[in-house]
């Protein structure tokens, strides 16, 4: 059991949905990061995925790949991400995730990646690159490290597949909205919830819903059909202002994510 | 100069495992390959796998595809004797095979017509690419013109620059052309942008990867539309030579033109295998674009394989001259050919390639891709080692018109 089995297990005994925001580590700098994540606490968020910066995100759009470079551009290194959150974790009492890409986890080789990862305070990791074919080694070694390897469906998945995926994925599945690439959308795709219901009477693990969510409409309209709710270009583009303004990037990230998790509620 | 023969020793008894019967179903190469994009493009990519198995099996494919290589591209390429530049560096018989002659000056025309044809058979409507040297932009924006396919070529800011030649063709023939302005703006960020684009387009487009880069089946299928090279030239060499040749030359930037003309020589031991990969200015990282000569395995656009990476995994600044070789990544049996030892990997740098572009134009009257220009130059050195009755072969990827400009500038000189 992870601190996410957890999570979801509370959750739905007691009927609630878990919000989870997505932050990118070191945008402009890790000590901003652990701030952020302090608010997102505070505000009552469930979870906080944490973004790794990488060079070559094929499955991001404008505000994360922005975001992304202007981390590597201040030459920020995984270490200091582990160091940062290892610090300060202990404020903490909501589970972490990496969102990662599986060049950095080669580079370091999965077992020390998770073990450094695990240590460092996260409890699992979403890798958008690795497939489920390509998954098994890396399952069973989070398996061993009692972590989570959360898997992907996208509206391209067929439906056997998609039962397969969840069979593999451990902590959450993630359900990706939209055909496409991180962002805000104003519209989200139609037979989403659809979608979404047939999979979730299939299975009994978490399914949460990412890509795109922005508006407190579109909170109100997946939330019942899904275990949490994950939201990231939205908040990131909050904190873009952050080297000008700490303090005014927070607010506006705060803002939002009240204004969401307010939707969550109704 | 440095010399060839301390970093190649000439193999007298080539030991090899190199297998052809590569990739396996899950697309490696050995450990190289695989598949490593986000689960939206998988169905796709399965589409893909499927559709290219049974057009390979189809008689009327393999047909309509020769038709257009004939009339349309002009096969088979020449091998061309080049006796005087043989006589002037006074080793091997250098031969040429004429890839700058086809239509549209390179070998990329071999791979865009095949999976234009792939396209209309998935009943796709669009296509995507994208471009370095602006030749495959070139080649994919002819292919849809020829189909009646709207056509996006997503190219670098500092690549649209520096082929300005290439960028106007491809307006001519209809395509739209999107300078990318993140990152290095060369090749690498090109990929990148092809790949978003894809993500979201992929229930009605499809990408023609340029090179035997990126996830299965791309590699395999890559190599397989130019290997259509190695096949001409082999039959080629024996009817001209009267014997398969002993060495063979080309330049690797994603690596396909190399793979297809090295795949069909690859059981034949006796023919050495060289690939040319960029040197840049210098063997420091940032300074070449060489990952096969200096970097090591990691995960770069879909693929396992040499990848130029800092210790974090996130990939490195690569420089070349050449748009088209100015790469960080390179085709994973690139990667399974170099540690099966079938194929030897060496890097040429700028001023080595530059030197190689006069060579050819004042001896032979040939232009030469500033790509090609490398492998150029390093058969010019291999080809000194080599007695006058062996024979080398150079696989001249394509033609230097686009890189005249580039050229003035680089001399300081007037266009
Ligand atoms: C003439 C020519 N040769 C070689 C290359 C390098 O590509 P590859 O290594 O895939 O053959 C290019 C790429 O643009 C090219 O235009």
């Amino acid at each position: 059991m992870t601190a996410i089995d957890d999570l979801f297990a509370k959750l739905r005994a007691s009927g609630k949905k878990a919000f989870m925001p997505f932050v990118t580590a070191g945008d402009p700098n890790m000590a901003f990061t652990s701030k952020v994540i302090t608010r997102l606490q505070e505000l009552g968020c469930s979870m906080a995925e944490v973004g790794f910066p990488y060079s070559d995100p094929i499955a991001d759009g404008p505000v994360i790949q922005a975001s992304y470079t202007r981390a590597l551009g201040n030459k920020l290194k995984l270490q200091q991400i582990f160091d940062q959150i290892q610090t300060d974790k202990a404020n903490w009492s909501m589970p972490l995730v990496a969102m990662v890409s599986y060049a950095i986890i080669h580079r370091q080789g999965p077992e020390s990646f998770i073990m450094a990862a695990k240590q460092a305070g996260f409890c699992g990791a979403i890798v958008p690159d690795l497939l489920v074919e390509e998954s098994p080694k890396m399952s069973s070694l989070c398996r061993k490290h009692d972590f989570n390897l959360i898997q992907l469906v996208t509206p391209t998945t067929p439906p056997d597949r998609a039962l397969r995926i969840a069979e593999a994925s451990s902590g959450f599945l993630y359900f990706v909205s939209v055909t496409g690439i991180t962002g805000e959308r104003t519209q989200l795709p139609e037979g989403l919830v659809d979608r979404v219901g047939w999979l979730k009477a299939r299975t009994s693990l978490p399914i949460c819903i990412g890509f795109g969510i922005s508006t407190p409409e579109h909170v109100r309209l997946l939330a019942p059909v899904s275990d949490g709710l994950i939201v990231g270009s939205a908040i990131v583009r909050c904190l873009e202002s952050a080297s000008s303004s700490e303090e005014q990037a927070l607010q506006n990230a705060g803002q939002l994510v009240s204004s969401l998790l307010a939707a969550l509620e109704t | 100069m440095s010399t060839i023969d301390s970093s190649l020793p000439k193999m007298v008894e080539p030991q090899s495992s190199a297998s052809m019967q590569v990739p396996d179903a899950s697309g490696r190469f050995g450990d190289f390959g695989g598949r490593y994009v986000p689960e939206t493009l998988t169905r796709a990519l399965d589409e893909l796998v499927v559709e290219y198995q049974k057009a390979r099996n189809d008689p009327d494919f393999q047909a309509e595809l020769d038709e257009l290589l004939h009339r349309f591209v002009g096969r088979p390429s020449p091998l061309y004797h080049a006796k005087r530049l043989s006589g002037l560096i006074g080793g091997a018989q250098i031969w040429l095979k004429r890839e700058d002659l086809n239509h549209t000056g390179a070998h990329k025309i071999n791979n865009t017509l095949g999976q234009a044809l792939l396209t209309l058979r998935m009943k796709k409507t669009r296509v995507i690419a994208e471009t370095g040297a602006g030749q495959h932009g070139v080649a994919s924006a002819t292919a849809c013109a020829h189909f009646g396919l709207p056509c996006v070529v997503y190219m670098g800011a500092e690549d649209v620059r520096r082929q300005k030649p290439n960028v106007f063709s491809m307006r001519l023939m209809g395509a739209e052309v999107r300078p990318v302005e993140s990152g290095s703006k060369t090749l690498r960020d090109a990929v990148n942008e092809a790949m978003r684009d894809w993500m979201s387009s992929v229930e009605h487009t499809h990408y023609i990867i340029g090179s035997v880069i990126g996830p299965h089946p791309f590699p395999q299928m890559v190599r397989d539309f130019q290997s259509v090279i190695g096949k001409e030239c082999r039959e080629q060499c024996l009817s001209s030579i009267g014997r398969l040749p002993d060495a063979i030359v080309a330049c690797v930037g994603g690596g396909s033109n190399a793979a297809g003309m090295f795949y069909p020589f690859i059981q034949d031991t006796s023919v050495r295998l060289i690939g040319v990969e960029a040197g840049g200015r210098g063997a420091q990282s940032g300074e070449h674009a060489s990952p096969l000569t200096f970097g090591s395995p990691g995960v770069l656009h879909g693929s396992y394989s040499y990848v130029m990476q800092d210790d974090d995994g996130q990939t490195s600044d690569v420089h070349s001259i050449s748009a088209g070789l100015d790469y960080p990544g390179v085709g994973p049996e690139h990667s399974y050919w170099k540690d099966t030892h079938r194929v030897e990997y060496t890097s040429c740098r700028d001023d080595e390639a530059l030197g190689a572009f006069d060579l050819l134009a004042r001896n032979e009257g040939i232009l030469t891709a500033l790509e090609t220009c490398h492998a150029l130059a390093k058969a010019a050195e291999i080809a000194k080692t080599m007695s006058r009755d062996e024979h080398l072969v150079i696989c001249l990827s394509g033609r230097g018109d686009k890189d005249a400009a580039e050229l003035a500038r680089l001399r300081g000189q007037q266009w």
